[in-house]
């Protein structure tokens, strides 16, 4: 039976609608739902058992407790420096793997950086402790090469979260990177050469400009994955990590206080998205490019 | 007499397993068009990257300008290069992409500014400083990249087929625009390319290169008319490439016979002897076709042929034939009166042409295909 335009555009469109189906239930059930519901947790406050009326208490606490401060800027501050850093180390090695290596050696580094992330993080994190605790690895070795007198603790510093941020990090990094790089055109740095260019204007008005999309996305993936870290922070850091998620975890796990928890993810979300958005400012970029270019 | 532009002395480059650039050594002459051309694969990629600097030489000495290039990078020769695929710099306008290398060499914004403008002025494209890269035709980005490389006034300028990635139309527009382009400006071009029409009609010298050496130098028409090679024979130009041994030699001409049996007058290039293999060519617009072989020139040998199929393409119609003895296939240009337009398929047809004009190579050179 042949069927009419009208059937068929509406076929096409029910096919649509179903195809689509699970991501949009998946988005509305787990994403959008439980959001409006934290929203509405953390601007309430109890007066009385199973007595709630609206407030912005759990805000004013935030922003009258100078702790809760220091750990949110603490938190956005070392992770922009995780990013940068791993931007700044991801970058040579996209490098090598799209332009100085060649066929299998190029698909044999890709897999060399993908091959820790075979390892569950908690695995790699707990790797971390064996190699810097102060009975570990890396301890033991300085004192045999006669740089420290007596084992030095390297675990629970700011460095230590540092390091393992980046290679948390890493791979997320130089996959945008490969992929922006791998579509730069090889005579266009030879043409620029050719023009008179050194290394450095290259870099600058040739490589960076093209993959600057896949910077953008790398960067933004890096510093969204940083931010809500929870784990890696908390077994390197130990007490002294003062991560923001671990408040958010204090919060509903320790303490209870679920509205007090909500209001601290409404913040932390607040805050990577107006960093991404700064971050899209600076760099005079909009988001929908850079998502479909990398 | 002026000092050449180019010196290139005794240039080797191997690469694993063959000879890209095989022991070569010439000179192009200030303010001449020089182009280098043959099959894909011969070396001329090899040796245009060695006079840019992208790859070092195994052995011997470039001179630009009378300065020797050994170890002088890329970008510190007085020499710029045109790409194959252009690559004109899509995160810059058209205006930036001119003035990139000056730049490069610290000038001044406004100054910059000022001889870009004066650039795409002289390559007719005033005022399209602001536009987007992607926003230009094919042409006009082809005059861009000429435009960047010229603006920094180079000794040289190097051309790697550049033409290759622009439709037919498009071509035979951008050889004669080329070609006015290098007389207006005066700098010293070579350029490559496989494609002998492109290499005839642009330059003043044309180098013939195959298997990393030359062939043979000299203008397009000493080329066509006078090819020292086989290969340069069957590579530049249309011609009839006909194998057999030489039977009898009278002077300066040789009598080839096929293996079918067909004999062929042609005129013998070096040394040609008795009984040797040789390779006859001859091109189709020197023979002469007629219904009736007594009005054919009495002083050729005549020969008869089959219309086998008649190949239609404006002033370059030919008409293929079968010869009569060999079932050879021969190839004969139709003249432009038009007098043969009536020809039919299977009509038997007499030809001649003049030995003079043909030409025969020992056989063993290596033939393009």
């Amino acid at each position: 039976m042949a069927s009419t335009p009208a059937q068929r555009l509406w076929q096409r469109r029910l096919a649509l609608t179903l195809l689509l189906a699970p991501a949009l239930l998946w988005l509305f059930a787990l994403i959008v739902v439980p959001h409006i519901d934290l929203a509405l947790l953390s601007f309430r406050a109890r007066s009385a058992p199973r007595h709630y009326q609206p407030s912005l208490n759990q805000y004013r606490t935030f922003f009258t407790e100078p702790l809760y401060w220091h750990i949110f800027v603490r938190t956005a501050l070392l992770s922009a420096a995780a990013t940068a850093l791993t931007l700044v180390i991801a970058f040579p090695i996209a490098w090598v793997i799209t332009k100085v290596a060649q066929g299998r050696a190029s698909a044999l580094l890709f897999v060399v950086c993908l091959i820790p992330f075979w390892v569950s993080e908690t695995v790699r994190a707990l790797g971390w402790l064996i190699l810097l605790r102060e009975s570990g690895v890396l301890p033991a070795l300085l004192v045999k090469l006669g740089i420290t007198a007596v084992p030095v603790e390297l675990l629970y510093h700011d460095a230590t979260i540092l390091t393992g941020l980046v290679y948390t990090s890493l791979l997320f990094m130089v996959v945008p990177l490969v992929s922006s790089l791998e579509s730069l055109d090889n005579s266009l740095i030879e043409a620029a050469y050719d023009l008179g260019a050194n290394g450095f204007a290259i870099l600058r008005d040739i490589v960076i400009p093209h993959a600057a999309p896949g910077i953008t996305a790398g960067c933004i993936v890096v510093f969204m994955l940083t931010l809500g870290n929870y784990l890696t922070p908390n077994l390197l850091g130990g007490k002294n990590s003062q991560w923001f998620t671990e408040l958010i975890y204090t919060q509903f796990i320790v303490r209870f206080n679920w509205e007090q928890g909500a209001a601290f993810g409404f913040l932390l979300l607040a805050l990577s998205t107006s960093m991404v958005a700064l971050g899209l400012r600076l760099s005079g970029q909009r988001f929908v490019d850079v998502m479909r270019r990398s | 007499m002026t000092l050449p532009d180019l010196e290139v002395d005794s240039l080797v480059k191997r690469f694993a397993d063959h000879s890209a650039v095989d022991d070569l050594s010439f000179t192009v002459e200030r303010g001449s068009f020089f182009s280098i051309l043959g099959p894909s694969g011969c070396g001329k990629t090899t040796l245009l990257r060695m006079i840019a600097g992208f790859i070092a030489p195994d052995r011997g000495d470039i001179r630009i300008g009378g300065r020797s290039m050994q170890a002088v990078a890329p970008n510190r020769r007085p020499v710029n290069m045109v790409f194959q695929q252009l690559a004109l710099f899509p995160m810059m306008s058209v205006g930036e992409n001119v003035a990139f290398g000056l730049a490069r060499r610290g000038m001044g914004k406004e100054e910059r500014g000022r001889r870009a403008a004066a650039m795409l002025e002289r390559v007719s494209l005033a005022g399209a400083a602001h536009k987007r890269v992607d926003e230009l035709s094919g042409g006009q980005r082809q005059r861009v990249a000429i435009a960047r490389s010229l603006v920094l006034e180079p000794t040289l300028l190097l051309l790697d087929e550049p033409l290759g990635a622009l439709d037919l139309k498009l071509r035979e527009h951008m050889k004669i625009e080329l070609k006015q382009l290098q007389a207006a400006f005066g700098t010293t071009f070579v350029y490559i390319t496989h494609d002998q029409s492109e290499a005839l009609v642009l330059s003043d010298h044309v180098a013939v290169m195959n298997r990393g050496r030359f062939e043979q130098r000299g203008t397009p028409q000493d080329l066509y008319y006078q090819p020292a090679t086989a290969f340069v024979a069957g590579f530049v130009g249309a011609n009839n490439r006909i194998a057999g041994r030489v039977v009898s030699s009278l002077g300066e001409t040789a009598e080839v016979a096929t293996a079918q049996g067909w004999h062929v007058h042609a005129r013998k290039s070096g040394a040609v002897a008795l009984g040797a293999a040789v390779e006859a060519f001859v091109r189709p617009e020197i023979a002469v076709l007629e219904r009736d072989a007594a009005l054919l020139p009495r002083e050729h040998p005549h020969h008869a042929g089959a219309v086998q199929s008649l190949l239609f393409d404006g002033a370059n119609s030919a008409v293929l034939l079968t010869e009569e003895v060999s079932r050879f296939e021969f190839r004969v240009a139709l003249p432009q009166t038009g007098r043969f337009a009536d020809l039919k398929v299977g009509e038997r047809i007499f030809f001649s042409f003049d030995p003079a004009r043909a030409i025969c190579f020992a056989a063993g050179d290596a033939a393009p295909t």
